[in-house]
C-alpha cells in the first residue's frame, strides 16, 4: 500500500515538475503511430467482415465465368431456397460525349438475398435502404462516377446514359452495396443495372467476359443440401463461395497491407525507443539524490524497486491510453489519405486497438526504460553525504537486451511470423549499424572541418564532434525518418515515372476486349479508315487448367498466392501460326506448317509459377469439354510492350474451333479521343480499356497507399526530433556550464546562438545527407534489380532531404537550447 | 546481537575504514571508539578531508566499515545487509544535510511526510503539519523546495528529521551552506527541537561556535578521534 501511495504521489510530482514530458512525448508518439495503424486496419477488416453473409449478399453463391445451368436454380428453389442471379462485367458507358469504363452488375429480382442496398436520391442526400435493385430502364451508380462523367448532380428525371445498344436513365446514387466488400478496392466505378435490361444492350454473348453468380439463401439444412448437390454437379470452371471463404485473396491482401503498415509504425518505436532510453537515463540522474535520501530515511531496496516499477507501470498505462487517444485521432488522417480507395464507408473501429496501444506502450516502456530505472534502487545512501559518489552506471548490456527483447516481442507480434520478425530485426539492426558507422565517419569529417574553422563555426562543430555518441544517436535517429520518407517518395514518384518514360512513345495505350467474331471485320475497317495501326486482332479462348500431366490442378496445393489464383481461375488462351514479334522461344521450338495441332506454347513465367515443364501434357476445360496437348515450347514475353499477349498459345488446329472473342491493342495519339467515341457508337459491345487511365488509377492506388505509409513515417521523423531533444537534455548541464564560462569570458549571446545554430544545422544536414543517400541507393538498387528501369538522379529529392532536414533539426535544436542563453551566466557557474 | 552498555544510542568499537585509491590502499579511519548516550549532543570537528563525513556515514549505517563495528540503538550493524540497516534507520534515525537534500519534486509538507510514511506511521499528515509548524513554516507547506530560501529549506529538513521522533539525529555541516545569521537561527532551532525531543545528536562541523553548543566535542585528526576540552 505504501509502495502504491508513494509511487502515485511521486509520479504526480514528477509530472508536475516536467521531468516526464519528454518520456511522455516519446512513448505517446510510439503508441499513437501503432494505434493509428491498428484503428485503421481494424476498420478495413471490419468493412470486409461486415455482417457475415452480406459479403456475398447470400448464404451461398455459385460463381462461374459461363452461364450457370438452370438446373442449379431449379434445384435450389426445389429445396425451398430463395435465389437471385447477378452478372458482372466491365463495359463503357456514354453520357453526352464522355465515355467511362464501369464495372457493370446486372441483378435479377430478389437481389440482394442478404443485406440491403442503400441509395441516395442525389449527391449529398441522406442514404436510405432499398428493397431491391433498380427497376428496368434505370441504373444506379457509385457517387464517384458522376464527376468522372462531368456531372455535378443527377437530373430530376434521371440522367441519360448509353450502355451498349441501350439507353438507360441514371436515377440513384448507390451508397452501399453489401457484396461490394468482396471487391473492396475497385478501379472502375460500379453501375447497377436490372438484369432484364442486359439482353437489349447486346453486351453479353457466349464469348464475353462475364462473371455469373447464382445467389442462394434460406434455411441452413437446405443450404447445406444444396451445397452437397452443387458440389457433385459443379462445372470445372465454377466454384461455390460461402461467407467464410469468399475472396480469401482480398483478406490476404488487406492483412498483408495492414501488416506492412504495422511494421512501418514499429520503425517509430525503434527511433522513439532511443528517446525513451535517453529520457529514462536522465530521469535516473535527476532522481539519484532523492533515492539516496529515501534510503537514508530507511526505505529498503525492495520498496524502492517496487516504487520504481509501480510508478513506471502507472505511467505506462496512463501514457499508453493517451497515445491511443492520439492514435484514434490520427487514424482519421489515414482514412482521409487512403480511405477513398474503399468503395464504401469504413465502419467505426472496435476497441481492440486499445489493447494494442496498452501492450505496445508497456512493452516499449519496460524494454527501453526499466533497465536504467531499476538501477535507481542500487543508489548508495552514502551519496546523500558525498555528492562525488556518482549516479549508477548505465546498464549497457541490460538496456540493450531489454530494448532488443521489447522490439523483438513487438515485431514478432505484429509480423505474426517468427522468421519474418527475425529477418526484419536483422535488417533493421544492420541498417542502424551502417547508419551509425556512416554518422561516425561524417562526425570525424566535421572534426576535421572544425580544426580549420573559426569563431562560431568552430564552437558549433565542436558541439557536434565532442559528443560523438550523442551525435551518432541524434543523426542516425533523424536519418532513419528522412530515409523512410524519401524512399517512399522515390518509389511513389520517380520509379513509376522512370518506368513509364521507359516505354516506347508509340506503345499501345488502348486495348479493345470483348470483340465479337462478327465485329472483327468492321473493326479492322474502322481502324484502318482512321489511320490507326493495331497490333493484330487476336482470338481469345477462355479455359481453366485442370491437369498438368497426370496431376490434377489444385489451387490449395500451391503456396504462392499468384499460383493459387491462376490455378483457380480461367485464363485466356489463343491460337496462332507464328509467335508475336515480342515473344522469344526460350525452350523447345515453335510449331511449323503441317505439324500436328496438339501443341501448347507456354509463357515461361507462368510455367515457373505453376510448375509446368517442357513436354508436360496440359489439359484445359474449354466450353464444356477437355482440350489436351503437350507443351512443346516456352516463351519469354515482353509484357511492357503493351501488345496483346497470352500465357498459352496453340496452333489454330487445336483451339480454332472453340468459341472465341477477340482482343487488340493500338496506340492512339493524344487529341484523337474522338476516335474512341465514334468506335463506341459503331460497335457498342466492344469494351475499350484506356491504358493511360488504368495506369492513372494504378498510380492513384499506389500514391494513396504510399501516402498512408508516409503518414506513418512522419511519426518516425517526429521520433527523430525527440531523440535530438532527449540528447540535448542529456547534455544540458554540461552546456549550461560551457555557456556560462564562454559568457563570462566575453562571448556574446549572438555568437553563442550562432554556434548552436551551426551545431544543429550541421547535425540536420548530416542526417539529411545520410537519409537521402540511403534512399537514393535503395531506389537505385530497386530500379535496377527489381523493376529493370533506369532511374535518373533526382536533385530535388536531395534538396528536400538535405535542406529540409538541416532546417528542421537546426530550428528545433536551436529553439530547445535557446533558454540557456537567456539565463544569467552566474547561474550556470554556480550550478557548475 | 545487543551489546548495549548502559544507555548508548550509538556505539563504535575499533572502527576502521580503508578505500582503494590510485596510490593503493588509503586508511581514512584508524580503529575509532565512540559512545553516544541517549539525549547527548556530540560535535565532531575537523578539517576538510579529515574523515568526518565518512565517520558519520558509518555511524548511521550508510556504509560498511572495513574493520570494527557499530551498534545503533543497541543493534549490531555488522551482520545486517543494506536493507536491514535501512529498516533499522527507518523512524529511529534522522538526518540533516549540508545541502538540505529535500526532494525537489515534493512540497515541503510532502518532504516531511516521507520518513513517516516509510516508517508506516499512522496519522502521518497531522504529525508532519505539526512538525512544519514547529519550525515556523506551516504557511509554506505547499511550497516546493525551489520556492524556499536556503534557511527555509534547512528548516524543512529539520522538520523532516524530527517528525518521526528519532532516537538519534545525524547532522552533516547543517549550517555549511547558510549565512551566519541564518545559520544561527537554524542552529537554535536544531538544538531546541533536539532538547524537546530528547534525541541524541551527532553533529559533524568545522564551525567551532556551533560545536561549542554541544555537550561534548571531539576532534577528527588524520583518522583518529580526540576529545576536546
Amino acid at each position: 500500500m505504501t509502495a502504491w501511495r508513494l509511487a502515485l504521489r511521486l509520479l504526480r510530482r514528477d509530472w508536475h515538475s516536467g521531468e516526464l514530458y519528454l518520456l511522455t512525448a516519446a512513448l505517446a508518439l510510439t503508441v499513437a503511430a501503432m494505434t493509428a495503424v491498428a484503428f485503421f486496419g481494424d476498420r478495413v477488416e471490419r468493412a470486409i467482415q461486415r455482417q457475415g453473409g452480406e459479403l456475398i449478399a447470400s448464404d451461398l453463391t455459385v460463381e462461374d465465368g459461363h452461364p450457370i445451368p438452370d438446373a442449379f436454380a431449379d434445384q435450389a428453389q426445389g429445396l425451398g431456397l430463395a435465389t437471385a442471379l447477378t452478372l458482372e462485367f466491365p463495359s463503357v458507358i456514354l453520357a453526352g460525349d464522355t465515355t467511362q469504363l464501369v464495372q457493370v452488375k446486372a441483378a435479377s429480382r430478389g437481389y440482394p438475398l442478404r443485406g440491403r442496398l442503400q441509395v441516395q436520391a442525389n449527391l449529398g442526400a441522406p442514404p436510405a435502404d432499398s428493397d431491391g435493385g433498380p427497376p428496368p430502364g434505370e441504373v444506379w451508380a457509385e457517387p464517384r462516377l458522376l464527376p468522372l462523367l462531368g456531372l455535378e448532380r443527377l437530373d430530376d428525371e434521371g440522367t441519360q446514359i448509353a450502355l451498349g445498344e441501350s439507353r438507360l436513365r441514371l436515377t440513384r446514387i448507390l451508397a452501399y452495396e453489401p457484396d461490394r466488400g468482396a471487391n473492396l478496392v475497385q478501379l472502375a466505378p460500379r453501375l447497377l443495372v436490372n438484369a432484364a435490361d442486359i439482353p437489349a444492350t447486346g453486351l453479353v454473348t457466349p464469348v464475353s467476359r462475364v462473371r455469373y453468380n447464382l445467389l442462394v439463401a434460406g434455411e441452413g439444412a437446405a443450404v447445406q443440401r444444396f451445397r452437397d448437390w452443387a458440389g457433385r454437379h459443379l462445372p470445372p470452371t465454377a466454384q461455390v463461395l460461402d461467407p467464410e471463404h469468399a475472396r480469401p485473396e482480398l483478406a490476404t491482401a488487406v492483412a498483408g497491407a495492414s501488416r506492412f503498415l504495422r511494421l512501418a509504425a514499429l520503425v517509430t518505436l525503434l527511433v522513439a525507443g532511443a528517446a525513451i532510453a535517453l529520457a529514462s537515463r536522465r530521469l535516473v540522474e535527476r532522481q539519484t539524490d532523492a533515492v539516496a535520501v529515501m534510503r537514508c530515511l530507511g526505505a529498503p531496496r525492495h520498496l524502492l524497486t517496487r516504487i520504481v516499477v509501480l510508478r513506471l507501470l502507472a505511467f505506462g498505462v496512463l501514457v499508453s491510453l493517451f497515445g491511443t487517444l492520439l492514435g484514434y485521432l490520427a487514424q482519421h488522417g489515414l482514412v482521409l489519405l487512403a480511405g477513398d480507395l474503399f468503395a464504401q464507408d469504413l465502419p467505426p473501429p472496435s476497441a481492440a486497438p486499445v489493447a494494442v496501444g496498452l501492450l505496445t506502450g508497456l512493452a516499449a516502456l519496460l524494454g527501453f526504460s526499466l533497465p536504467p530505472l531499476v538501477q535507481l534502487a542500487r543508489v548508495t545512501p552514502l551519496r546523500a553525504l558525498r555528492r562525488d559518489l556518482g549516479t549508477p552506471r548505465a546498464p549497457v548490456l541490460g538496456a540493450t537486451l531489454g530494448a532488443a527483447a521489447a522490439l523483438a516481442l513487438l515485431v514478432w507480434w505484429q509480423a505474426g511470423d517468427a522468421q519474418l520478425a527475425v529477418r526484419l530485426l536483422a535488417g533493421l539492426g544492420a541498417t542502424l549499424l551502417c547508419l551509425a558507422g556512416a554518422v561516425l565517419v561524417l562526425v570525424r569529417l566535421a572534426g576535421w572541418l572544425q580544426s580549420r574553422a573559426r569563431g562560431v563555426w568552430r564552437l558549433g562543430l565542436a558541439g557536434l564532434t565532442q559528443r560523438p555518441a550523442a551525435a551518432v544517436l541524434q543523426v542516425a535517429g533523424f536519418g532513419v525518418g528522412v530515409l523512410a520518407l524519401l524512399l517512399l517518395a522515390v518509389v511513389r514518384v520517380d520509379l513509376l515515372r522512370a518506368w513509364q518514360e521507359g516505354l516506347p512513345p508509340d506503345a499501345p495505350n488502348r486495348f479493345l476486349i470483348n470483340i465479337q467474331p462478327q465485329d472483327v471485320g468492321p473493326l479492322r475497317d474502322f481502324l484502318a479508315s482512321q489511320g490507326v495501326i493495331d497490333s493484330g486482332i487476336l482470338p481469345m479462348v477462355r479455359g481453366r487448367l485442370t491437369r498438368i500431366g497426370d496431376r490434377a490442378v489444385d489451387p490449395d496445393a500451391y503456396a504462392n498466392p499468384r499460383a493459387q489464383r491462376l490455378a483457380a481461375r480461367e485464363f485466356n488462351l489463343s491460337y496462332a501460326d507464328r509467335p508475336q514479334s515480342d515473344n522469344q522461344v526460350v525452350a523447345g521450338r515453335w510449331w511449323g506448317p503441317g505439324e500436328p495441332p496438339e501443341q501448347f506454347s507456354v509463357e515461361e513465367g507462368l510455367a515457373e509459377t505453376l510448375g509446368i515443364r517442357l513436354g508436360d501434357r496440359l489439359t484445359f476445360w474449354v466450353s464444356g469439354h477437355e482440350v489436351s496437348a503437350p507443351v512443346t515450347s516456352l516463351r519469354q514475353v515482353r509484357w511492357d510492350s503493351f501488345n496483346v499477349n497470352f500465357f498459352v498459345v496453340s496452333p489454330p488446329g487445336l483451339l480454332g474451333a472453340e468459341a472465341a472473342s477477340y482482343v487488340t491493342s493500338f496506340h492512339l495519339p493524344p487529341g484523337r479521343e474522338a476516335v474512341m467515341a465514334e468506335l463506341q457508337r459503331r460497335l457498342p459491345s466492344v469494351t475499350p480499356l484506356d491504358v493511360d487511365a488504368l495506369l492513372g488509377q494504378v498510380r492513384r492506388v499506389m500514391e494513396r497507399g504510399a501516402r498512408a505509409v508516409e503518414y506513418v513515417f512522419v511519426f518516425t521523423l517526429a521520433a527523430g526530433l525527440l531523440v535530438m531533444l532527449a540528447g540535448i537534455q542529456a547534455t544540458l548541464a554540461q552546456r549550461r556550464g560551457e555557456h556560462a564560462v564562454l559568457r563570462a569570458l566575453g562571448a556574446s549571446r549572438r555568437r553563442l546562438l550562432g554556434a548552436l545554430a551551426v551545431e544543429f544545422i550541421a547535425a540536420g544536414l548530416l542526417a539529411g545527407l545520410l537519409g537521402s543517400a540511403c534512399a537514393e541507393l535503395t531506389a537505385w538498387l530497386l530500379a535496377g534489380q527489381v523493376f529493370d528501369v533506369e532511374l535518373s538522379f533526382n536533385p530535388r529529392l536531395w534538396a528536400i532531404g538535405v535542406l529540409g532536414s538541416g532546417a528542421l533539426v537546426g530550428l528545433a535544436g536551436t529553439l530547445a537550447t535557446y533558454p540557456l542563453l537567456v539565463r544569467p551566466p552566474l547561474e550556470g557557474l554556480r550550478r557548475g | 546481537m545487543a551489546t548495549d552498555s548502559g544507555n548508548a544510542v550509538v556505539r563504535a568499537q575499533g572502527l576502521g575504514k580503508e578505500v582503494s585509491g590510485p596510490a593503493g590502499r588509503l586508511t581514512i579511519l584508524h580503529g575509532l571508539d565512540l559512545c553516544v548516550k541517549h539525549g547527548e549532543a556530540v560535535a565532531i570537528l575537523g578539517a576538510s578531508g579529515s574523515g568526518k563525513s565518512t565517520l558519520l556515514g558509518l555511524l548511521a549505517g550508510l556504509d560498511q566499515p572495513t574493520q570494527g563495528g557499530v551498534w545503533l540503538t543497541g543493534q549490531d550493524l555488522t551482520g545486517l545487509d543494506e536493507d536491514g540497516r535501512a529498516a533499522l534507520r527507518s523512524g529511529r534515525v534522522g538526518f540533516v544535510f549540508q545541502d538540505f537534500q529535500l526532494l525537489p519534486t515534493l512540497t515541503a509538507l510532502e518532504n516531511v511526510l516521507l520518513p513517516l510514511e516509510l516508517a508506516g506511521v499512522a496519522q502521518a499528515g497531522p504529525i508532519a503539519r505539526a512538525a512544519l509548524e514547529r519550525v515556523g513554516l506551516a504557511a509554506r507547506a505547499t511550497h516546493y523546495p525551489r520556492q524556499l530560501s536556503g534557511g527555509e529549506q534547512q528548516r524543512v529538513a529539520i522538520a523532516r528529521a524530527f517528525a518521526p521522533r528519532p532516537a538519534i539525529l545525524f547532522a552533516d555541516e547543517p549550517t555549511g551552506n547558510l549565512d551566519q545569521e541564518t545559520g544561527e537561527q537554524v542552529t537554535d532551532l536544531l538544538l531546541d527541537l533536539r532538547n524537546a525531543a530528547g534525541a541524541a545528536l551527532v553533529l559533524v562541523t568545522h564551525d567551532a561556535h556551533l560545536a561549542s553548543r554541544c555537550d561534548r566535542r571531539l576532534a577528527m585528526r588524520a583518522g583518529h578521534l580526540e576529545p576536546l576540552a
